[in-house]
């Protein structure tokens, strides 16, 4: 190495050093920018685009051919239902999975299965759900292209996430909280549902709800099972007037989602129905960046506020 | 004295073994492994659903045609299985996605880690995590009405669907992806690594380039082979922004179709279940999760390591 002794060639050296050190942070700066930028952009055109198509009217039409009385009705309609379906069958497997592999499963080759599994199943296509859901649940078991198979594939699909979000937040107790339960005398399942369980639910919660965000947007495994795409009907209604009140017709009923609806529109070519996609997108938009924003805000405050 | 045995039998009825309290807890515990092993099965289920149809398909096909043949046209009457042209697609999208989430990610994540300020970390986490909450049938939008538009006015040439502008999309919906896992391989680096370099005089960058990276390397390379996997895997943006022709072609001014694309364009039309377009459908979705599970397997694999070594 070439001695320096000069002191203004060590000064020159350290100027560069630093002038490297500037010019990545600005670099840095303007990577963070294309994402902003890209963000706004997105934002900008759906809501030039879509604003003047937002009104009342939008929300309580069916589809149609005439894009000017065209509506998402039926879509967020399917959306919901499927959305119900999804949440009642992920929720509580991702919750009971996620506290066995957390607090009973013992460290044996089954156990690591089943973990190398759950991080397996997080990284496969959502599309490949589509198809798993098009063979067993449309035709092996024979639920159709019904809110059912759609709200199960979605769950599948999900399920990882609660999953990782509970043990997170499981693991993040200490463990002096279960000793004082077992010191007492608790049951692991009284230690789990009386103090685990409670304490962790605002993590859990900000696990359900990013997954949920995450499943309403989904489209690729909802084509794949073939759902149709022009639906100007809604499923029959869960509320009867006649005993027992409730009816589950609507779990096999035909139906469509808002990113279905949209992808519908964006793939013609008229223009009209465009700007009808771009409603349906702004709607869709919002909708998963309020469950995400509620999420993001919960996990804040949780770390605010819990100290253990 | 009588009262008092009398309680302590009493407290040992409560509190000593019990066949129904222990019968209650194995019940439960049962009931948590197989929604645990559940997740298995699901695993199991999704192998053996796309093997078997691809089985029926590879009797109709060999597989020699299927990694040889130069077409992709299960539906026309001169019927050609030939997977390579959905892997180009495929390939080609992905490349330039990764283009554009490797470095860009990695300079976010680099930023973040190392030269952010509190308060600009705290802002830009959640925001790069509410971008990638956005659906991709909105990207898939954004790029073909926007980006597709704006990249004509450079190119005058490019047709309205183009892996182009696709694989742009793609790229910059999964920068949040590849930074967030970037940036926590990157702060997993003890603190002392880079206390260390800043006393021998080094500036943040060389730390971060130097140091930090270097030790946070199987971490940062399982972010890269993750991002790779999720954009192998991406539908949506490529099934409305690419067209969805099967197209052998590495130019990513053409418009092609790759692997999921190829599923999403024979779902929208109604095939009947059991024929041969129907079959395709699960060889396509098994040479996909191939791909994408060796590439996670890697992915996982590199990220344990980090992990384990501080």
């Amino acid at each position: 190495m070439k001695s320096v002794n000069n002191l203004e060639e060590i000064r020159k050296i350290i100027g560069r050093h630093k002038r490297w050190d500037l010019i990545f942070m600005i670099a840095g700066i303007f990577a963070l920018m294309i994402a902003v930028l890209t963000f706004m952009a997105l934002f900008a055109h759906m809501l030039i685009d879509g604003m003047p198509r937002l009104s009342w009217d939008f929300f309580t039409s069916f589809p149609s051919r005439r894009p000017e009385s065209a509506g998402i009705l039926s879509a967020w309609v399917g959306t919901t239902l499927v959305m119900l379906v999804t949440a009642v069958s992920a929720v509580p497997l991702g919750i009971g999975s996620g506290i066995y592999l957390e607090e009973y499963a013992p460290k044996n080759l089954i156990t690591e299965i089943i973990e190398i599994n759950v991080t397996n199943l997080a990284g496969v296509p959502s599309i490949i759900y589509g198809l798993l859901a098009l063979g067993l649940f449309v035709y092996q078991l024979g639920f159709g292209q019904s809110v059912l198979a759609a709200g199960l594939a979605l769950a599948l699909l999900i399920l990882p996430v609660v999953i990782v979000a509970t043990r997170e937040a499981i693991r993040s107790i200490p463990v002096t909280i279960r000793e004082g339960a077992y010191a007492l005398g608790a049951t692991k399942w009284q230690t789990v549902s009386d103090h685990l369980l409670p304490y962790s639910s605002a993590g859990i919660l900000t696990g359900i709800i990013i997954g949920l965000a995450r499943a309403i947007g989904e489209t690729a495994p909802i084509i794949t099972i073939g759902a149709l795409t022009f639906i100007a009907f809604l499923p029959p209604s869960p509320v009867k007037n006649e005993f027992p009140y409730v009816s589950f017709e609507w779990l096999t009923a035909p139906f469509t989602v808002m990113p279905i609806q949209m992808f519908n529109w964006v793939s013609r070519p008229e223009e009209a129905f465009q700007l009808n996609a771009a409603a349906a997108g702004l709607v869709l938009v919002v909708m998963t960046l309020a469950m995400n924003g509620l999420a993001i805000y919960l996990r804040y405050r949780m770390r605010k506020n819990i100290k253990w | 004295m009588a009262e008092e045995s009398h309680n302590k039998i009493a407290h040992a009825g409560k509190l000593g073994y019990s066949f129904r309290r222990n019968l209650h807890e194995r019940f439960i515990e049962a009931l948590l492994f197989l929604s645990a092993a559940l997740s298995v099965a699901i695993m199991l289920a999704i192998i053996v659903m796309l093997v078997k149809e691809s089985i029926v398909f590879f009797q109709h096909v060999s597989i020699w045609e299927f990694l040889t043949d130069t077409q992709w046209t299960p539906l026309f009457d001169d019927a050609h299985y030939g997977i390579l042209p959905l892997i180009a697609g495929t390939i080609v999208s992905s490349f330039i996605a990764l283009l554009v989430a490797l470095p860009l990610g990695t300079i976010i994540a680099i930023y973040l880690s190392e030269f952010a300020p509190f308060t600009v970390r705290e802002i830009a986490k959640p925001f790069l995590e509410l971008l990638g909450g956005i659906p991709t049938v909105v990207y898939g939008y954004f790029a073909l009405l926007f980006v597709t538009p704006l990249l004509q006015m450079i190119f005058p040439e490019l047709p309205g669907f183009s892996l182009l502008s696709a694989g742009l999309v793609m790229g910059i919906m999964i920068i949040p992806y590849v930074s967030s896992m970037t940036e926590d391989a990157m702060r997993a680096v003890p603190m002392n690594l880079r206390e260390g370099s800043y006393a021998m005089g080094a500036t943040r960058f060389q730390t971060a380039i130097r140091v930090v990276m270097p030790a946070a390397f199987s971490g940062i390379a399982a972010a890269y082979i993750l991002g790779i996997s999720r954009a192998v895997g991406e539908t949506m943006v490529v099934a409305i922004a690419a067209g969805m022709q099967p197209n052998l072609t590495w130019n990513p001014m053409e418009p092609a179709a790759t692997i999921t694309a190829y599923i999403v364009q024979v779902s929208l039309g109604d095939l009947p279940h059991g024929s041969i377009g129907y079959q395709t459908i699960f060889a396509a979705g098994l040479t996909l999760l191939i791909l994408t599970l060796v590439f996670n397997i890697i992915g996982h694999v590199l990220r344990k390591r980090y992990r384990e070594i501080y």
